[in-house]
C-alpha cells in the first residue's frame, strides 16, 4: 500500500497536488479564524485544522458527477469538489455572491454545478439524503457515486443506522466516509459508543468497511479509489472510517475543557500537511523553491478570495421572501409567487388595518 | 363512473406512474402488503419492486432518501403510514425539504410528495388517530394539501407531483371508504384554491379533509331551519387561500371553522386570526370554532365520539353564530 510510511513518493508531481490542496483549506480556514476574531464573519464557524488529508484524499478519488454530502464542518469539502475560495468566504460574509446567496453561511455551502450537496448541521441529517441521491442513479441507470461525510458523533443517531441498512439492502452506490476525529464536541468517542470500532458497525450491515489513516492523504486517497471504483462498478455501499484529529476547537464558542494540550500537541505531530511535506523532502522530491512557490500561490487565492467577498453586495431584503417556495414564473398571484408575501392574501378587508 | 376515495387514490398513482418514468412509490407495506390503507393494492404488480418499492420501518431513513432521490431527479412519492409515525421523520421533512431550496439560495429544489393518513374516528387510541397537518402548515417550504372530495383524491397527486417544491398530501382515514361519481376524464385539479362546495347567505363553514363530509350534513340539516351556508373546502392549508375564505364572510358576516385539530394553536386559529385581520368590519358575530377537545384522542367509542368535531356541535355553533346578533 502507498502511504508516507514508505520514502519517497511515486508520483511526485501528483504528491505536489495533493500538499496543495491541503495547504489550500488550511490557509482558507486560519483565514476564517483570522476574519471571526475581525467580526467579519458570524454565526458558527467550525474549521477542519488537522483533517485536511481526509477531504484531500477522497475528493480526489471523484468524477465531476458524482454527489458529495457534507457536515457542518465542511469548508475544506466544498474548496475541493470545487466551489470557489471567494464564494464560500462571501457566503460567510452574508453576501449575495456567496454560492447560497447568503442564505447559508458557513454551515450549509451547496454548489449545484459541483453537485455538492451540503452542508447539513443536523449531525447525520445528510445520511438519508445520500442514500436518495444514490437511490436516483441506480434507478436513472447512472454509474455515479454519492460520497457522505459525517463525523463518528453520526453514529450514535438513528438516522446513520436507518441508512446503512437501507444502502447495503438495496445495494446503493454510496461511499460512507466517517471521519473520526474521536470527540463530538466535548464527548469523547468511548463515552458515547458501546461499540467503539466504527468500521466493524458498518460491517454489521454487510458492507465493506477499513480503517484508514486519516493523516496520511495518500493511504485516503488509494482507500478512496479502491472503495469509489467497487461502488461505481456495482459493489454496493462501501466505508471508510478515516482515523484523523482537529486540532482546534469544536467551534469558536469552544474552550476545549474535555482534552489535554499534551493529546492535541501529539496529534499535532503528526500534521498531514508536514508528514507529506516531510516525505516529500527527505525523498527529494520538494525542492525549496517548489514549497515556496506553493505557498505563495496559496496565499494569493486566498487574498483574493477575501477581496471578492469583502467587495461582495448585500443581497436586497426585498429579496428576503424568495427561495422558500420555487418562482413560478407563470403566475404572479398571490399563494404561489416566490415573493415574501407567499402565503399571505389580504383579501378585501385589508382596508381594516 | 361510480368509485371509492381509495379507488381514486390509486388510479392517480397509476396515472402518475404511467406519465413519468421518475415517479415511484416507496414505504413500509406499499408492495407486497398492498399498502396498510390498500391504496396501492395491485400496483406491485403491475409496476414492479423498482418502483413500488416497499421499505424497513426506518421513517427517517426512507423519507430522507426520498428527498435525496428527489434532488437525484426523481419524482418520489413517499407514503407514511399514518401522520403520527411521520414525526419520527420530522428532521427530514422539516431540517431538510422544507429548507434546502432557501439555504441552497435557490439552487436545490425537493420535489418530494409525501402521502400520509391522518384523523380519528376508528378507535384507533391516541397514538393512530391525531391531526397534525395544521402543525406543518406552521412550516415555510412545504405545502400541505388535504384531500376532501373524490376528485381531489384523483387529482391533486398530479398536480403535486408538477410542483417543485415539497408537497404533502393528508388523507383522512375515514374517508377511503367514501364512494361517489366521478367523471370518467377526471384528472389533475388545481391546488391552489380552496373552493366553494355549497352556496348560502347566513353564515360561512369552513373546513377541509375528513371532516367536510360532516359539515355538508350540518350545512343540509341547518338549511331545513331556515339557515343557509357557504361550505369552504379550504383543499389546501399551506399556502392558504384566505381571499376565498374572506370574500364568503365578508357577503355572510358570520363564521363557523371546522377542525380535527386541537384548538389551541390550530389551523383553525390562523383562519380564524385571518378573518379578523381582514374582515373585522363585516362581522356581525364572534368566529366560532369547532375543534377536537384537548386530550389525547381516547379509544373506548363514546369518549372518541365526544372528542370530536360532530354534525351537532357544528349546528349548533351555527346557530350560536347566527343568534349572536341575528
Ligand atoms: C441532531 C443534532 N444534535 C446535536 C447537535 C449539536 N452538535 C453539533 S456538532 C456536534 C458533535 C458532532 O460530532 P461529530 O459528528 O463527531 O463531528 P465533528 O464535529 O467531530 O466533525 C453536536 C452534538 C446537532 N447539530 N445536531
Amino acid at each position: 500500500m502507498t502511504s508516507l510510511k514508505k520514502q519517497g513518493v511515486a508520483d511526485a508531481e501528483h504528491a505536489l497536488h495533493l500538499l496543495r490542496q491541503m495547504l489550500r483549506v488550511r490557509r482558507l480556514e486560519e483565514k476564517c479564524i483570522e476574519l471571526y476574531s475581525a467580526a467579519k464573519i458570524r454565526g458558527f464557524l467550525h474549521v477542519y485544522i488537522g483533517e485536511e488529508a481526509v477531504a484531500a484524499g477522497v475528493m480526489e478519488t471523484l468524477a465531476p458527477g458524482d454527489a458529495v454530502v457534507a457536515t457542518y464542518r465542511e469548508h475544506g469539502h466544498a474548496l475541493l469538489r470545487g466551489v470557489s475560495a471567494g464564494a464560500i468566504l462571501a457566503e460567510m460574509y452574508g453576501h449575495a455572491e456567496g454560492c447560497c446567496r447568503g442564505r447559508g453561511g458557513s454551515m450549509h455551502l451547496f454548489d449545484a454545478a459541483t453537485r455538492f450537496y451540503g452542508g447539513n448541521a443536523i449531525v447525520a441529517g445528510g445520511l438519508p439524503l445520500a442514500v436518495g441521491l444514490a437511490l436516483a442513479d441506480r434507478m436513472a441507470g447512472r454509474q455515479r457515486v454519492t460520497v457522505c461525510f459525517f463525523g463518528e458523533g453520526a453514529v450514535a443517531e438513528g438516522e446513520f443506522h436507518e441508512s446503512m441498512n437501507l444502502a447495503a439492502l438495496w445495494q446503493l452506490p454510496v461511499l460512507f466516509c466517517c471521519e473520526n476525529n474521536l470527540y463530538a464536541m466535548g464527548t469523547a468517542l468511548g463515552r458515547s459508543e458501546s461499540q467503539t470500532d466504527i468500521a466493524l458497525k458498518a460491517a454489521g450491515y454487510e458492507i465493506p468497511a477499513w480503517a484508514v489513516d486519516g493523516m496520511d492523504v495518500l493511504a485516503v486517497e488509494e482507500a478512496a479509489r479502491r472503495a469509489v471504483e467497487a461502488v461505481r462498478s456495482g459493489g454496493g455501499p462501501h466505508f471508510l472510517e478515516l482515523r484523523t484529529y482537529r486540532f482546534r476547537a469544536h467551534s469558536m464558542f469552544d474552550p476545549e475543557l474535555y482534552r489535554e494540550k499534551s493529546e492535541v500537541a501529539q496529534w499535532m505531530e503528526r500534521d498531514p500537511i508536514s508528514l507529506l511535506q516531510g516525505s516529500m523532502q527527505a525523498a527529494g522530491q520538494l525542492a525549496e523553491k517548489d514549497w515556496t512557490d506553493l505557498q505563495a500561490d496559496v496565499a494569493a487565492e486566498i487574498s483574493t478570495a477575501v477581496g471578492f467577498a469583502e467587495n461582495g453586495t448585500l443581497e436586497p431584503v426585498s429579496e428576503l421572501g424568495r427561495f422558500v417556495y420555487s418562482d413560478r414564473p407563470d403566475d404572479g398571484s398571490a399563494g404561489s409567487g416566490g415573493g415574501p408575501g407567499h402565503g399571505e392574501t389580504t383579501g378585501k378587508g385589508g382596508a381594516a388595518r | 363512473m361510480k368509485t371509492t376515495y381509495r379507488e381514486a387514490m390509486r388510479a392517480a398513482l397509476r396515472d402518475a406512474m404511467q406519465r413519468d418514468d421518475r415517479v415511484f412509490l416507496m414505504g413500509e407495506d406499499v408492495g407486497r402488503y398492498g399498502g396498510s390503507f390498500a391504496v396501492s393494492l395491485g400496483l406491485l404488480e403491475e409496476f414492479g419492486p423498482e418502483r413500488i418499492r416497499d421499505t424497513p420501518l426506518s421513517e427517517s431513513g426512507f423519507v430522507g432518501a426520498g428527498i435525496g432521490s428527489a434532488l437525484g431527479g426523481m419524482r418520489p412519492v413517499v407514503e407514511i403510514m399514518t401522520v403520527n409515525f411521520s414525526l419520527l421523520a420530522l428532521d427530514q421533512i422539516i431540517n431538510n425539504a422544507a429548507t434546502l431550496l432557501h439555504m441552497s439560495g435557490g439552487q436545490f429544489n425537493v420535489p418530494i410528495v409525501i402521502r400520509m393518513t391522518t384523523g380519528a374516528g376508528r378507535q384507533l387510541g391516541a397514538q393512530h388517530s391525531h391531526s397534525l397537518e395544521g402543525w406543518y402548515a406552521h412550516i415555510p417550504g412545504l405545502r400541505i394539501l388535504a384531500p376532501a372530495t373524490l376528485a381531489d383524491a384523483r387529482g391533486m397527486l398530479w398536480t403535486a407531483l408538477q410542483d417543485p417544491d415539497p408537497v404533502l398530501i393528508f388523507e383522512h382515514g375515514s374517508l377511503y371508504n367514501v364512494a361517489g361519481e366521478l367523471d370518467d376524464d377526471a384528472g389533475a385539479v388545481d391546488i391552489d384554491k380552496a373552493a366553494v362546495l355549497r352556496h348560502g347567505d347566513g353564515l360561512t363553514l369552513v373546513t377541509y379533509g375528513g371532516t367536510l363530509p360532516m359539515v355538508l350534513e350540518a350545512a343540509n340539516r341547518l338549511a331545513g331551519e331556515d339557515i343557509d351556508a357557504d361550505v369552504i373546502d379550504l383543499r389546501t392549508l399551506r399556502p392558504l387561500d384566505a381571499h376565498t375564505v374572506v370574500d364568503s364572510v365578508a357577503r355572510t358576516h358570520r363564521a363557523v371553522v371546522v377542525d380535527e385539530g386541537w384548538r389551541s394553536g390550530s389551523i383553525s386559529a390562523e383562519i380564524a386570526a385571518r378573518i379578523c385581520e381582514q374582515a373585522f368590519f363585516d362581522l356581525d358575530a364572534p368566529v366560532e370554532r369547532v375543534c377536537s377537545l384537548e386530550v389525547p384522542v381516547p379509544y373506548a367509542k363514546h369518549l372518541e365520539q365526544a372528542a370530536l368535531p360532530s354534525v351537532e356541535r357544528v349546528m349548533a355553533a351555527a346557530r350560536r353564530a347566527v343568534g349572536a346578533n341575528g
